[in-house]
């Protein structure tokens, strides 16, 4: 199937700001799909809110726009009841980590079998530029005129931290890696977490002087190496990019079914 | 197996954005925006369909055909 079969054509060109980030997740993650020939109906797509969020109308699956920070609830209620269904979940870095912290921290602690991407883009964009917990120190937004202070998460570290069996980072310019890591997210048994930087031109790009879309995509492959590469040992600074942990645990619906079993045993 | 050669290079103008993603990132220089801001192939015989503009365009808005396929 190509990938404009997997699309609602009917509402493009879609709403995203001209070199927003978010486009190019949406054709790597179509892309991915379509390598593994998984058919539309097999999908259930759960976002929040957000720019990140509204990538769920752009695609002919089954899909649910839900509210802010809860889509992980949604997806794992649609996950208990349909286990054989693919779920996945694309989030905003706020969306995931600020309003659905928790919902993300335990989804990822049980290790229930959905792929969450979170696009990270370091801001709220749709409300108009205000920090989001991935902004950074030192960094500027509409609500951080003066430099925010608060300092961010680390995605993967909290991701692992959190239990998670599978936790990826990535960049819209690593579009090809993307395709790969979402690919092999999707077909990890278990709960995984790809984190994409991707790029906001009109707000955090604007905001901090980062230069056009295509600057700040050239930006991710000046600060980005390989997971232990010879750069990453010189340069402590720089953001590993790949696969941190891909590992096999009892995932969470498989469990439940054990369970169960065990209890109408006899009956 | 030879080089792969460029059967068809096709841009949905309406949905292209001009945001030059395409342009900027093109190893061959191949695409240039028209006087409207759009993307379009200037020099599309300079192509070697590495599709990177193809996966990369964020507003899915690029076909890059080989004449193998």
């Amino acid at each position: 199937m190509a990938i404009k079969d997997y699309l609602r054509e009917r509402f493009f060109p879609h709403m995203w700001c001209p070199g927003c980030g978010h486009g190019t997740v949406l054709n790597c993650m179509l892309r991915a799909i379509e390598n593994l020939a998984l058919e539309k109906n097999d999908i259930v797509m759960v976002s929040g809110i957000g720019c990140s969020a509204r990538i769920s109308g752009y695609v002919d699956f089954h899909t649910l726009h839900t509210i802010h920070g809860r889509a992980l609830a949604f997806a794992t209620g649609v996950k208990m009841s349909r286990p054989d269904l693919n779920l996945i979940v694309p989030m905003g870095d706020g969306d995931a980590l600020a309003i659905g912290g928790n919902h993300f921290i335990h989804a990822a602690r049980r290790n229930i079998d959905i792929t969450a991407i979170i696009m990270n883009n370091r801001i709220y964009g749709m409300t108009g530029g205000q920090f989001s917990p991935l902004t950074g120190y030192g960094k500027l937004a509409t609500t951080a005129p003066y430099t925010n202070i608060d300092h961010a998460f680390d995605t993967v570290s909290l991701a692992i931290a959190a239990g998670a069996s599978f936790v990826a980072r990535t960049t819209t310019y690593h579009a090809r890696q993307m395709t790969d890591i979402i690919q092999k997210a999707i077909q990890h048994k278990g709960f995984s977490v790809v984190e994409v930087l991707t790029q906001c031109p009109t707000y955090f790009g604007r905001k901090n002087k980062e230069g056009s879309a295509a600057e700040m995509m050239e930006n991710y492959k000046n600060i980005t190496t390989p997971i232990g590469s010879k750069k990453s040992q010189e340069n402590p600074e720089l953001i590993e990019r790949g696969i941190f942990v891909e590992k096999e645990m009892p995932e969470y619906c498989s469990e439940y079914k054990k369970i169960i079993q065990k209890a109408v045993k006899g009956k | 197996m030879g080089k792969p050669k460029l059967k068809k290079l096709h841009i949905r103008q309406e949905w292209c954005k001009g945001c030059g993603i395409c342009i900027h990132f093109c190893p061959k220089k191949v695409l240039e925006l028209d006087d409207k801001d759009k993307a379009f192939a200037a020099r599309p015989q300079d192509c070697i369909c590495c599709k990177l503009c193809e996966l990369r365009c964020p507003d899915l808005a690029i076909d890059v055909e080989a004449e193998d396929e």
